[in-house]
């Protein structure tokens, strides 16, 4: 294997960011290598959304280093980093909620290979059948549960190398959560797609996951792999007991 | 009846130049939320530009009219969006990140120094245009009044739909326009998408100031003469129209481009000239306390 390969797809190193004066995130450091699901636990307000939006440069990092495949993104506008082939279901799902389906799912795929539309198209609608029931309907008319899997398939629709989530199990019914974490699981499985995803929902979370990582008031305390993280005591009283 | 007739193909035209050039107003706040004071300048600049054109292509020898027009129309649609990016680049961009206010100063700014720098560099006195249009038909003729549609309102108007509806397609259908539309429903996600957000909204002024060319050009033909002060007064109706269709929507400003026209032609027509402003002006209030969103404007559906 080349040098090339074995660098992991995502670098964080001692990245700060804030918000106005409050510091958001504290010297952060972690990687994702390629075909892995990584996820990043922790309490609300802990800075997850922050993580994911700061690698989009949305805030800014203050200091130090975001490297995706090998390139340096840290100063890089948030469209040059989308075309890099990072794509993200963001906080709050952020749908267009005056397009319709079909048109947030053109958006998604703006960036991608007009060739592929009809086929991934065909995919979204495969994982999410009720989004083809829906296309015509207006983003902002769907139900919550709804809004999630679009924002997922938005994000599927640039067949991007790289797909940030940032609670798909946000506000859904168990039922749905366990198909949305089953979708992302059998596309990591089949197309080793790269996942990084963060989550309150741990322990779902953390099954699905190759690694972890706790983040508390901005900063990684604690990091290994899924059933490690599972197991420790001060995982399970912080994110698990009574949480789940 | 007949009287009414000529008095509703007279507001149907200065109808059509207000509806384009509340376009531009309506598409700016939509992506931006600004009111661009400075857009009634640019439409003052595309009838300058075109005057300027007119008189170069004749100098030339060129009289061949329909020919004269389309490059005459093509050369103030480039110049004036040149204006416009710039306008965007210099004046409204460095403060995007600022207070909502800046950038609205800067608009106004924006705005007298435009008018100041025509009439430095044009001088302060109307600038006559020998008519380049002319004839008409005449609709119908009855107790010794006739009904008559001139050419170059047959052109206005025309002209008029032709844009809108190339335009609306192109919002409604187009790559760019879903990409506009996104930036102004969602910036921050449309620049995850991919979507380069600045170019976007560069892009919603040259089309917005493109418009407004077309606009000062048919006001140029229509009225035969402009001063550096027209973008004045045509900007507040054009705002004006803008409001009352429903700020940010398109059919909206169109329609409200119409009506501002039609009451305006209207209140001319049947009662004193003097308050025909004052017409306009009064629709809007009213328009505004029963519908506050005005005629087409979209009161948010969103689930959260």
């Amino acid at each position: 294997m080349s040098a090339q390969a074995e660098r992991p797809l995502l670098e964080i190193c001692g990245v700060s960011a804030f918000y106005g004066k409050i510091q958001a995130l504290r010297d952060v450091d972690m990687t994702v290598n390629r075909g892995e699901i990584v996820t990043m636990i922790g309490a609300n307000g802990a800075g997850k959304s922050t993580l994911m939006m700061t690698i989009f440069g949305r805030p800014r990092a203050r200091s130090g280093r975001i490297i995706f495949d090998g390139t340096d993104i840290t100063g890089m506008p948030a469209h040059e980093i989308a075309r890099m082939g990072l794509a993200q279901s963001p906080e709050g799902r952020r749908i267009f909620p005056r397009m319709t389906v079909m048109e947030n799912l053109q958006m998604g795929a703006a960036l991608a290979d007009p060739e592929y539309f009809e086929a991934d198209l065909r995919r979204v609608f495969e994982l999410f059948p009720v989004l083809e029931k829906r296309q015509n309907q207006r983003g902002g008319t769907l139900s919550g549960g709804e809004q999630q899997m679009l924002a997922i398939a938005r994000a599927l629709m640039a067949r991007p190398r790289f797909l940030l989530l940032d609670e798909p199990s946000l506000g859904l019914a168990p039922l749905l959560v366990k198909q949305i974490f089953d979708v992302i699981r059998e596309l990591n499985e089949k197309e080793g797609l790269t996942v990084f995803l963060v989550e309150q929902n741990a322990f779902h979370a953390l099954k699905l996951a190759h690694r972890g990582y706790v983040l508390v008031n901005g900063r990684v305390t604690m990091s290994g792999s899924g059933e490690e993280l599972l197991a420790k005591e001060e995982v399970r009283a912080a994110y698990l007991e009574g949480g789940v | 009846m007949e009287y009414f007739l000529q008095q509703l193909i007279n507001g149907l035209t200065l109808g059509s130049i207000y509806g384009l050039i509340a376009i531009g107003y309506t598409m700016v706040y939509g992506i931006i939320g600004m009111i661009n004071f400075a857009h009634g300048d640019i439409f003052m600049i595309g009838a300058f530009i075109s005057l300027i054109a007119f008189l170069i292509l004749m100098s030339l020898g060129l009289t061949f009219i329909p020919l004269a027009l389309l490059i005459v129309l093509i050369v103030a649609m480039i110049v004036t969006s040149a204006y416009g990016w710039t306008v965007e680049r210099l004046a409204y961009r460095p403060l995007r990140e600022s207070f909502r206010l800046a950038p609205l100063i800067t608009a106004i700014g924006m705005s007298i120094f435009l008018q100041n720098y025509v009439q430095i560099a044009q001088g302060a006195r109307v600038k006559p245009l020998q008519p380049v249009i002319t004839g008409g038909y005449t609709i119908m003729e009855k107790n010794g009044f006739t009904v008559q549609i001139s050419n170059i309102q047959i052109l206005i108007m025309v002209l008029t739909v032709a844009l809108m509806a190339i335009f609306s397609w192109v919002i409604a259908k187009t790559p760019l326009g879903r990409a506009q539309r996104a930036c102004e429903q969602d910036r921050v996600m449309a620049s995850l998408l991919g979507v380069n957000v600045d170019r976007t909204i560069s892009l919603t002024f040259v089309i917005g100031a493109a418009l407004a060319a077309v606009a000062g050009l048919m006001f140029l033909l229509y009225y035969g003469v402009i001063d550096f002060y027209i973008g004045f007064i045509a900007g507040i109706k054009a705002f004006t129209a803008a409001v009352l269709g429903g700020i940010g929507s398109l059919p909206g400003a169109m329609l409200g481009g119409l009506i501002i026209g039609l009451i305006e032609t209207f209140w001319s027509a049947y009662f004193t000239i003097e308050y025909k402003d004052v017409a306009a002006f009064s629709m809007l209030a009213i328009v505004l306390i029963f519908l506050p969103s005005g005629l087409l404007g979209k009161p948010e559906v969103e689930k959260v």
